[in-house]
């Protein structure tokens, strides 16, 4: 995926987040979902090291190495952060204190099946805070592309990976199309030029309801 | 300014800490990603050649970064992990066979780690309870109508542990996010070295900012500070 694509989902997740909300990013594009919120919007980005609160990049030169996110990358502190180690981070999510939690995946299933964590006998990273964070969050949004580097729907009937958790996605935003994930199946709620209906329908490997009130964002 | 004295005989030279760190030993180290790793315990154990080692670390770092080395030169011969993404060494190492590794989601095994340096049994969690690997051998325990997974408590023979600054009683606090997985492996190791940036008089911590009371430390080091580039820089 090319930088503006990457940017263009993550400016569409970013619509979901809203004033007030605790919230856990994963790594890559749902990195750059801070770049999309308005300005002056409240709420307080965990990080599954030990962090409430996090702010935006540093400058260059100002990095401090013993502040930086889950991922080993420098960050800053918004006012009303603070700091704890890494048990009372995941207590608070395991608590099911976060609102939104926005990650990446290899698969999702129509039960809403999340597969993020590895490709047998290929990648097998180990499953980091996915998990936890999957399985206990109010709300589970996976960024992705709509299909595989070989062309193949990473939107299936049954996910076909080792699985992160079952029934935890609540909606799916790729390259290509919006998604809920509801009790009567999946439900195409929006499209992204220049892709159609038909494309997306073609290109997801499980039932797809269109809902009566589709968009379509340029 | 007051000097710190060395009441408890705890402050001690690298050399004499590391000496508990033995080929084939189950070796803790705090840190997440190497921030919050001790950088000059982990270049001694390096330097030292120590193998076969058990480490119980919350992931392998980046190859040149906090555990990273230990691992890249095949000196684990068993990581217990929640990912070793972002060290590839690790992962080739880990599908050559040559080096085992038992992943843990990263919040079970912190709190195994809790357990391990609160003296508890087990804990009783929800996750990964139906995943093939991660339930594998562990007992299923039924609460009040509820299933969950029994996981073990960790413990180590030597933890290693990194905090902004220390009394000579080993109380410490930390830095940040380097807090991060520090305070519980310094709970969880049959002997504690915790490398500071500071030694400061006994009274001069303020007790109410002290997050691991002394009790939890056996030996303080004096850091040389980092000696890696970070992923970012």
């Amino acid at each position: 995926m090319g930088m503006g694509i990457r940017e263009r989902i993550a400016k569409r997740a970013a619509k979901e987040l809203k004033d007030g909300m605790i919230v856990n990013l994963g790594i890559g594009i749902p990195s750059l979902i801070p770049n999309f919120l308005p300005k002056g919007m409240r709420i307080m980005f965990q990080a599954e090291n030990g962090i409430l609160g996090m702010g935006e990049s540093p400058d260059k030169g100002k990095e401090d190495a013993n502040l930086c996110n889950a991922a080993g990358y420098p960050v800053t502190i918004v006012d009303g952060a603070s700091y704890f180690d890494s048990a009372t981070a995941f207590a608070m999510i395991r608590k099911g204190l976060i609102d939104v939690t926005v990650l990446g995946g290899l698969q999702v299933s129509e039960q809403g099946d999340l597969a993020n964590w590895m490709v047998p006998g290929k990648r097998v990273p180990g499953v980091g805070g996915g998990m936890e964070l999957a399985q206990k969050t109010k709300k589970v949004i996976v960024v992705m592309s709509h299909v595989s580097k070989d062309g193949e729907p990473k939107i299936v009937t049954e996910c076909s990976l080792p699985l992160t958790a079952r029934q935890c996605v609540h909606l799916i935003i790729t390259d290509q199309a919006v998604i809920e994930v509801t009790k009567e199946g999946l439900l195409l709620t929006e499209v992204m030029a220049p892709y159609n209906v038909e494309d997306v329908v073609a290109n997801t490997g499980a039932f797809l309801q269109i809902a009566p009130s589709l968009k379509r964002i340029e | 300014m007051m000097v710190a004295g060395n009441e408890y005989g705890k402050i001690v030279s690298i050399e004499y800490a590391i000496d508990k760190v033995m080929d084939g030993c189950t070796l803790m180290v705090g840190g997440f990603g190497g921030v919050g790793s001790p950088p000059t315990l982990l270049q001694e154990v390096f330097d030292k050649g120590v193998e076969q080692l058990t480490l119980i670390c919350n992931d392998t770092a980046f190859p040149h970064i906090g555990v990273g080395p230990l691992v890249k030169e095949g000196r684990v011969k068993k990581a217990i992990v929640s990912h070793i993404g972002s060290n590839p060494i690790a992962g080739s190492l880990f599908q050559e066979g040559k080096m085992e590794v038992e992943f843990s989601p990263q919040g079970i095994l912190i709190e195994r780690i809790r357990a391990g340096g609160a003296g508890l049994g087990g804990i009783l969690v929800d996750i990964g309870m139906d995943h093939e690997w991660l339930s594998k051998g562990k007992p299923i325990v039924e609460v009040d109508g509820k299933r969950f997974l029994l996981e073990r408590p960790l413990t180590a023979d030597v933890s290693l542990v990194y905090a902004k600054k220390a009394d000579p009683f080993g109380n410490l606090v930390y830095g940040k996010s380097a807090r991060n997985t520090n305070p519980l492996v310094a709970m969880a190791g049959n002997i504690t070295i915790a490398e500071v940036g500071e030694i400061v008089p006994l009274g001069e911590l303020n007790p109410e900012e002290i997050v691991t009371p002394g009790i939890f430390v056996h030996y303080i080091v004096k850091s040389r500070g980092v000696n890696w580039k970070w992923a970012w820089e």
